[in-house]
């Protein structure tokens, strides 16, 4: 790919595929924390994601609240998880009442049954992941950075691994980065990087790894202007994935001059 | 006859069915999943399915999450 022109650098084509979409923008959305729904097509409109989360409840009998559906584009994939799951068959049960809602059969799958740390049940993960896949659905399953437990995922038909950057929520970055960059090395599909991203400069982290996408979700929610941090995300995800495909320099121990050696001043 | 529907014990009228019970409650179809006692009741059959006494009935539907 020619560099000489960042701008036509960044415009050409990249893309990814995930069930059986072509997706340009590697930036994945959240949708949960925000101050009120009005804010969400304004934060998605500054994102351009294509790719958009949602949780699975019980409709409020009481309250005239308008379904979260309304203020997603239809050209948004969405993205159903199984929050409250705390095992692999509770997963299986929203999953496919998810797909019953007739918007699509994406659905990430999330078991977890800590409640301090709320980090994935690895195990639970691997076999709704099977179970799903093979009743056709395209399966994300959010897991803790762990090699083998994503090997398993891998052939339980999973189209991409989502493994945490740090827990949910906490905004404090890509602490399980040793463990990430070994999944990206060696797992053949798409590695989401979901969960504790918490600025843009780590969403940019991710992306120079060579993940193929992150998402974000309270880090842009919780914001002071949502709709700001949210274009500061995408312009740090498509800066991440541009260094990445540029190839990042080599890290040195001791300083590489960066200037030739002078010649002309007179040794004391 | 009661039902439980979403968690709470409701009264509702002998032969009411899942559509009459959506439309009751002034939800509007779009998104929006019902279970009878864990399975899934498909839109088409809204209309045929009556409930009976002490049926457990969930209306679900998206939210924001993460």
């Amino acid at each position: 790919m020619e560099h000489n022109d960042a701008k036509t650098a960044i415009k050409a084509e990249d893309w990814f595929e995930l069930g059986g979409h072509k997706l340009t923008n590697r930036l994945f959305l959240g949708t949960g924390k925000f101050p009120n729904k009005q804010v969400i097509p304004k934060v998605i409109a500054a994102a351009q994601n294509q790719v958009i989360t949602v949780a699975l409840r019980r409709i409020d009998l009481s309250a005239t609240d308008e379904n979260v559906l309304n203020y997603i584009p239809k050209t948004n994939i969405l993205l159903p998880n199984t929050s409250g799951a705390r095992t692999a068959q509770e997963a299986v049960r929203i999953a496919r009442i998810a797909r019953e809602a007739g918007c699509g059969n994406w659905v990430k799958i999330e078991v977890i049954s800590d409640n301090k740390y709320l980090l994935p049940d690895n195990y639970e993960t691997i076999k709704a992941t099977e179970i799903l896949a093979k009743e056709g659905f395209v399966v994300l399953p959010y897991m803790s950075p762990d090699l083998m437990a994503a090997k398993a995922m891998v052939e339980a038909g999973a189209a991409a691994v989502m493994p945490l950057g740090s827990p949910i929520g906490t905004n404090r970055g890509i602490k399980t980065k040793e463990l990430i960059r070994i999944l990206i090395d060696e797992i053949p599909l798409p590695i989401i990087v979901d969960a504790g991203i918490g600025k843009p400069s780590e969403a940019a982290e991710a992306m120079e790894m060579g993940a193929a996408a992150v998402l974000v979700n309270t880090a842009i929610a919780t914001a002071q202007d949502p709709v700001g941090m949210a274009e500061a995300f995408y312009l740090a995800v498509k800066a991440g994935r541009q260094a990445y495909l540029s190839g990042t320099a080599a890290t040195w121990e001791f300083a590489q001059a960066s200037s030739p050696l002078t010649g002309f001043l007179s040794e004391v | 006859m009661q039902i439980k529907l979403n968690g709470q014990w409701v009264q509702l009228e002998q032969g009411t069915n899942i559509a009459q019970i959506v439309e009751q409650r002034g939800l509007h179809p779009h998104g929006v999943v019902v279970e009878v006692n864990l399975n899934i009741k498909r839109r088409e059959e809204w209309d045929q399915t009556i409930l009976q006494e002490n049926d457990e009935v969930e209306i679900l539907t998206f939210v924001g999450g993460g």
